[in-house]
């Protein structure tokens, strides 16, 4: 639809001067350990630029626009959660978990609750919720080249497979420190400037700024449209529409009647249109939506219009957000770069500034959207609202130059958050699974990034912003228990923390199942099978609990040891250096990484 | 670049050894708190007055955190609740923007800033006190 030069160039212009900047940093990671670990000197503010860079995925940069589109004022919570997350960290369990000495989640589970078996567990966890979060981003990476490079979108995975391994293999986590600082700024430009601008021609060409915005009725064509549509979908129809429709199949869905075929009347309702066909709407046309976006724009600009049913999503989006970042592998493994707990909290004020900053923006993007570019709501490829809009509403080389800037900043967001998931799964599996029998973590994320690459091969409908939510519910529902109960009570068992994690997981993994194969309608209990955080974290903290309380016996005989590591002050030196690089190089974790 | 970020602790090894050596990290000078010496062995060795003091510590670790994790989560749960019972909130506008816009967003984020400078503040003082305990 794109299919212009701009995009492409600022998606080569980025990948390029990210894999210079690897490769320049590259040459001081020698070691295996440099690789994982990176040296503790990254200084503070950098390393907060750098764990913002990481964080702000492809859900934070196209996603959220994407379900504010869709979904209006409530779609916030998102954002909202994703900087929150980041405050539950802090207060708590960011400096007593960088003093107990742990690199990674696992490393917790052995060092706090002294058990094998455990261990095991969460590197399991550890790669499933790595692998919930890396599939959405290559998929939206996916269909962000398919749009702008008029590619099929098997090829495009694989384009974006190969950059990312090429990433991952220039450098490692080092190198990385320097190139995901270097990218949140990329970012935060590539998301402000573009927004100012929008906003100002927005607001010359409608100096009545909310244009009808809360009147009960749809959204609607400012000009005569056709829109393609490349996927099944069922459209809700609010008003009666005159269009042409062409190339329309048999549907193969009969749960909803077909549009027909040449010049109709579309009476209101819900229709199932088949990929393939092209819709043309006259202008002033009434735009129909896909079934689960918001159709009239009031309920789209006024929150909680959805009852019950709306409440238990959000509640659900809240608690899944806010305790599930804290079970993000590559979220916890950067705090290993600072050298104390103090020098830990101070960072990640920086980042909660940095990402409250960015978390301004998208919110433009996705309001503007609503009035740009309707057509999105119709082919429900909403996620590509911040790509397409520039054009829309500069249909010149000013646009061309900000969609340019657009498709650079997303695909920086896809890059850093993968692959720093890459390298975090990849360091776990190299050190747990692996276990001396690979020579170097580097054939190890070869392994990490071409099986994602291949669960993402399959074309999936859902917004990013909802899939990655998944994975946030998972560790809500597993690491959380295990870090906050680990820290804060000594009566937690390794068998207590393994009941907790496995009866919240299988809750999330259930719904996930559930919500792929079957497509539920709206209602109040599905919602909680979509986000089921509400139930499944309240049910980990409490089976954790309980299970504790009864094998009483199985609370580690270091509890008392590791408790004054973990909590007392920096000053007095209780911090365990030895615990992780002792037990990395039990584990054949320390080869060097140019043996390979 | 490089040559800053590698600290005296880094020692080169010979490219292909077998096995890498073992580097003693020294973390604090515990000399300097010579003055609390008996305090601070009491923790070492875990004996009971140790062990109310790190318990103590705990605790108020984890009331501060506490009182400002919930107090900015019932402030978060309190929102959807209120436009859901008070929907004539929507109808407001601020310099343009309507309301619930700008409590989504908008507010939250210094809102975080805040609470995260408090909760340094707060978890600061709670290891100052303790260390007054153990240098006494």
């Amino acid at each position: 639809m794109l299919g212009n030069v701009w995009p492409l160039a600022g998606i080569a212009a980025l990948s390029l001067a990210t894999l210079v900047l690897g490769v320049w940093g590259a040459r001081s990671a020698r070691t295996t350990s440099d690789f994982l670990v990176a040296r503790q000197s990254v200084r503070e503010q950098r390393n907060a630029a750098a764990i913002s860079g990481e964080y702000l995925s492809a859900a934070s940069f196209l996603g959220i626009a994407g379900l504010v589109l869709k979904d209006g004022v409530d779609a916030l919570w998102f954002p909202i959660g994703f900087a929150g997350g980041y405050l539950a960290l802090m207060l708590f369990v960011a400096a007593p978990l960088r003093r107990s000495g742990a690199y990674a989640l696992p490393d917790f589970a052995e060092a706090r609750l002294d058990s094998l078996p455990l261990r095991r567990l969460s590197t399991v966890l550890v790669v499933l919720v790595g692998w919930l979060y890396l599939v959405p981003q290559l998929q939206a990476a996916g269909r962000m080249l398919t749009l702008v490079g008029a590619v099929p979108y098997r090829t495009c995975i694989a384009v974006v497979g190969a950059v990312l391994l090429v990433t991952v293999l220039s450098g490692g986590i080092r190198a990385v420190t320097l190139v995901q600082a270097f990218q949140y700024w990329v970012k935060l430009f590539a998301i402000t400037l573009p927004a100012f601008v929008l906003l100002v021609v927005f607001l010359v060409d409608h100096p009545d700024a909310q244009g009808g915005m809360n009147a009960p009725r749809p959204a609607a064509f400012d000009h005569s449209t056709t829109v393609r549509i490349d996927a099944d979908v069922h459209l809700q129809f609010r008003q009666p529409v005159w269009m042409t429709v062409t190339d329309a199949a048999e549907p193969t869905d009969a749960s909803r009647p077909a549009l027909g075929s040449g010049d109709v009347y579309v009476q209101p309702g819900e229709y199932s249109v088949p990929a393939g066909a092209a819709l043309r709407f006259p202008a002033g046309s009434p735009v129909p939506v896909v079934s689960d976006a918001k159709a009239d724009n009031s309920t789209w600009l006024n929150p909680q219009q959805e009852g019950g049913a709306g409440l238990v999503r959000t509640y659900s989006i809240m608690l899944a957000t806010f305790l599930g970042t804290m079970g993000l592998p590559h979220v916890l493994v950067r705090f290993y770069t600072n050298p104390s707990g103090y020098r830990v909290r101070r960072t990640i004020l920086f980042v909660l500034a940095l990402l409250g900053t960015f978390y301004l923006f998208p919110t433009v993007f996705g309001m503007l959207s609503r009035l740009y570019v309707p057509q999105l709501l119709v082919t429900g490829r909403t996620d590509m609202a911040v790509l397409e809009l520039p054009q829309a509403v500069l249909g010149n080389w000013v646009g061309g130059l900000l969609a340019a800037v657009t498709a650079a900043g997303a695909f920086a967001a896809f890059l850093s958050t993968s692959s720093g998931l890459v390298v975090s799964v990849a360091s776990v599996l190299t050190s747990d699974v692996f276990r001396g029998r690979v020579r170097s973590v580097r054939a190890v994320s070869v392994v990490a990034t071409v099986l994602p690459a291949l669960l993402a091969l399959q074309v999936s409908d859902e917004d990013i912003s909802l899939s990655v939510g998944m994975a946030f519910a998972l560790a809500a529902s597993t690491f959380a228990p295990m870090l906050v109960l680990g820290v804060w009570w000594r009566g937690l068992t390794a068998v207590g923390a393994a009941c907790g994690m496995l009866s919240g997981g299988s809750l999330v993994l259930a719904a996930r199942v559930v919500t792929a194969v079957w497509n539920l309608p709206s209602s109040g209990v599905t919602d909680l099978v979509k986000q089921p955080a509400l139930v499944s974290v309240p049910v980990a903290f409490l089976v954790a609990v309980l299970v504790s309380r009864a094998t009483p016996h199985r609370v580690p005989s270091s509890v008392r040891q590791v408790m004054l590591r973990m909590h007392a002050p920096d000053r007095l030196g209780f911090m365990d250096e030895r615990a992780v690089p002792a037990a990395n190089s039990s584990r054949g974790g320390r080869h060097h990484a140019d043996d390979s | 670049m490089s040559g800053a970020s590698r600290g005296a602790d880094w020692t080169p090894r010979p490219r292909g050894s077998a096995t890498p050596r073992r580097k003693r990290v020294v973390l604090a000078d515990r000399r300097r708190t010579q003055r609390g010496g008996r305090t601070l062995m009491e923790l070492e060795e875990q004996t009971s007055v140790g062990e109310v003091l790190v318990q103590h510590l705990v605790r108020a670790q984890l009331r501060s955190a506490l009182l400002l994790g919930g107090t900015t989560a019932l402030a978060f749960a309190a929102l959807p609740l209120a436009f859901r019972l008070l929907p004539e909130l929507g109808g407001i506008a601020v310099l343009g923007v309507r309301v619930p816009w700008l409590l989504l967003g908008v507010v939250p984020y210094p809102v975080l800033v805040l609470v995260g400078y408090l909760s340094i503040r707060a978890a600061e003082r709670n290891e100052r006190d303790f260390m007054h305990l153990v240098e006494r």
